[in-house]
């Protein structure tokens, strides 16, 4: 594994279109943070509540499909509010992909990039391997306990709103837990938490699966296997099919609903081969 | 001679995968299986709300509280005396949900209810329309020992502040034995019209408060359900129970014995 994948990209194309989606990427998560904390630090109430449920201007109710699921299962049927509010979130992640929640939205990502992006500084190895399918399991399992408890399982502990909730009402001990997410991607697994454990990413995988907004790689053709975009992605089993699929038979587009739209192999590629795409437009094209 | 190395080669690759798949599923279930339980527990010890954490109004049931609590916050903001506040990590409240603490700030009971209504999933129960009939906890006079009143003094705070004074709380004349001549002013709290909102327990001039607000399962007994008292249902039936009882004469202490 490359210790300082993109520097080619950087060189070829310049340091801006090597990093504009991870910039962007930085800009609209410390946006979303920033609606909610401007209320608390300075009085200017624009989004209220947090990542769980919020109220956008006294207008827009928005509330998070997981957690409303985790308390329908515990046997609390939820105001109108609250599904409205999961019904403007779910229409808006089937359109661009349930994991932009974890590239674009969730503040533990901040976190856990910058473990993994040391990791790679530290040239630490792969370390403990999960399968990339335990997700799923701790997703059953929270939502089995929620119905065996009554209550919001996972949201005893799940540290995604701990962080977020944290920042806006008060931390607490909640630094111990992202303290610790950090570490563990640090030095136990490399992208531990977010691509291989997180239920809450697990989730919106599955609101991502038929969404149209997707990586391509378009000018795949163009590839000259640098492995650079398979250094920084955070799911990187996802890049394979899609890049080193059969040129007449497969599609460029990247289908897995673990691809969290995040763009960054699309900064780091020197020759410009991947691109924000829809699901439909597989046509790849010659270099 | 034909052993296990004489088995046709996808026969073998088949045996060797499907025993790979299931103790990688045993391996699987097992290892999230603990974290289930570990959940789970965590899950039984978030249950545990300590005495002096109250819920806002309008709060469900305690149990029922934590499956429809979305842990958002939406009812600290709705809230215009920063009275509420979410539970932090590590401490003994179930994380991110709302409570009070009486001593600290006490519930300003404005009329319309503003946490409530800010609630998305009505684990602030909407049906609540009168602040009155909100019942967060109930007022207890629960040290009668330091209680000022209770030494002849009239301090009376607690009455006073009541926002429902003469109602949730009475002030109830008592013989004072210890001077012989004075009354002692008790005050008395009806759990009929008690919101629990923490007024008295907030403004108690002592150093530790002698009236608390407790949660209603620690506040109040029960009678057993069979329980009748005799005089309530004979009110009720409007006549005696016993029909003919028999009235025995009096039997008075003869004079000069």
């Amino acid at each position: 594994m490359k210790k300082n994948p993109g520097l080619e990209a950087i060189r070829e194309k310049g340091w801006w279109p090597a990093h504009q989606w991870l910039i962007l990427r930085r800009l609209t998560q410390l946006t979303v943070l920033g609606v909610f904390l401007v209320g608390p630090w300075f009085g200017l109430w624009i989004a209220k509540g947090n990542l769980n449920a919020s109220r956008t201007l006294d207008v827009l109710p928005l509330t998070d499909p997981y957690v409303l699921l985790q308390a329908l299962l515990a046997r609390h049927v939820p105001e109108l509010t609250a599904v409205i509010g999961v019904a403007i979130v779910v229409v808006f992640y089937l359109l661009v992909g349930g994991r932009s929640y974890c590239a674009w939205v969730c503040p533990l990502n901040m976190v856990t990039d910058v473990a993994a992006w040391l990791r790679r500084r530290l040239d630490i190895g792969p370390g403990a391997h999960f399968k990339r399918t335990t997700r799923y399991w701790i997703l059953g399992a929270t939502l089995l306990v929620s119905l065996v408890t009554g209550s919001v399982a996972w949201e005893l502990v799940n540290p995604v709103s701990l962080l977020h909730r944290g920042l806006i009402f008060g931390m607490g001990a909640a630094w111990a837990v992202v303290l610790a997410v950090f570490l563990f991607d640090l030095f136990v697994s490399r992208r531990g938490w977010c691509g291989h454990l997180c239920p809450v990413g697990a989730f919106y995988s599955l609101l991502g699966v038929y969404s149209p907004l997707r990586v391509s790689a378009r000018r795949r053709s163009a590839c000259n296997d640098c492995m650079d975009c398979y250094a920084v992605c955070p799911e990187p089993q996802v890049i394979s099919p899609a890049l080193k699929g059969n040129a007449a038979t497969t599609s460029p587009v990247i289908r897995s609903p673990q691809c969290s739209n995040c763009g960054r192999c699309i900064d780091v590629c020197s020759k410009n081969v991947f691109e924000f795409n829809a699901q439909f437009g597989n046509k790849t094209e010659a270099a | 001679m034909a052993g296990i190395g004489d088995k046709p080669r996808d026969t073998q690759a088949q045996g060797i995968s499907r025993r790979r798949f299931l103790s990688d599923t045993a391996r699987m279930a097992c290892g999230v299986a603990l974290v289930g339980l570990g959940l789970g527990l965590v899950a039984r010890q978030a249950r545990a709300l300590p005495s002096d954490a109250l819920r806002p109004p309008g709060a469900l049931p305690e149990d029922e509280f934590l499956g429809a609590c979305v842990r958002c916050g939406l009812c600290v903001r709705g809230c215009p005396y920063a009275t509420l506040d979410l539970a932090r990590f590590g401490g003994p409240i179930a994380v991110g949900t709302p409570f009070f603490t009486a001593r600290r700030i006490a519930c300003e009971m404005c009329e319309d209810i503003p946490c409530v209504a800010a609630c998305p999933t009505g684990a602030l129960d909407k049906q609540l329309k009168r602040i009155e009939d909100a019942r967060m906890g109930l007022a207890v006079l629960i040290d009668q020992e330091n209680c000022l009143n209770f030494q002849g003094l009239r301090c009376d705070v607690c009455y006073r502040v009541c926002p429902l004074i003469d109602k949730a709380i009475t002030l109830e004349l008592q013989h004072n034995v210890r001077t012989g001549k004075h009354a002692l002013f008790i005050p008395v709290v009806h759990s009929d019209q008690c919101t629990g909102c923490g007024k008295c327990e907030k403004s108690c001039v002592l150093e530790e408060a002698a009236i608390k607000v407790l949660p209603l399962h620690l506040a109040k007994g029960r009678l057993g359900r069979h329980y009748r008292l005799g005089w309530k249902e004979k009110e009720k039936a409007g006549q005696p129970l016993v029909p003919d009882i028999i009235d025995l004469p009096d039997r008075m202490p003869e004079p000069g014995r």
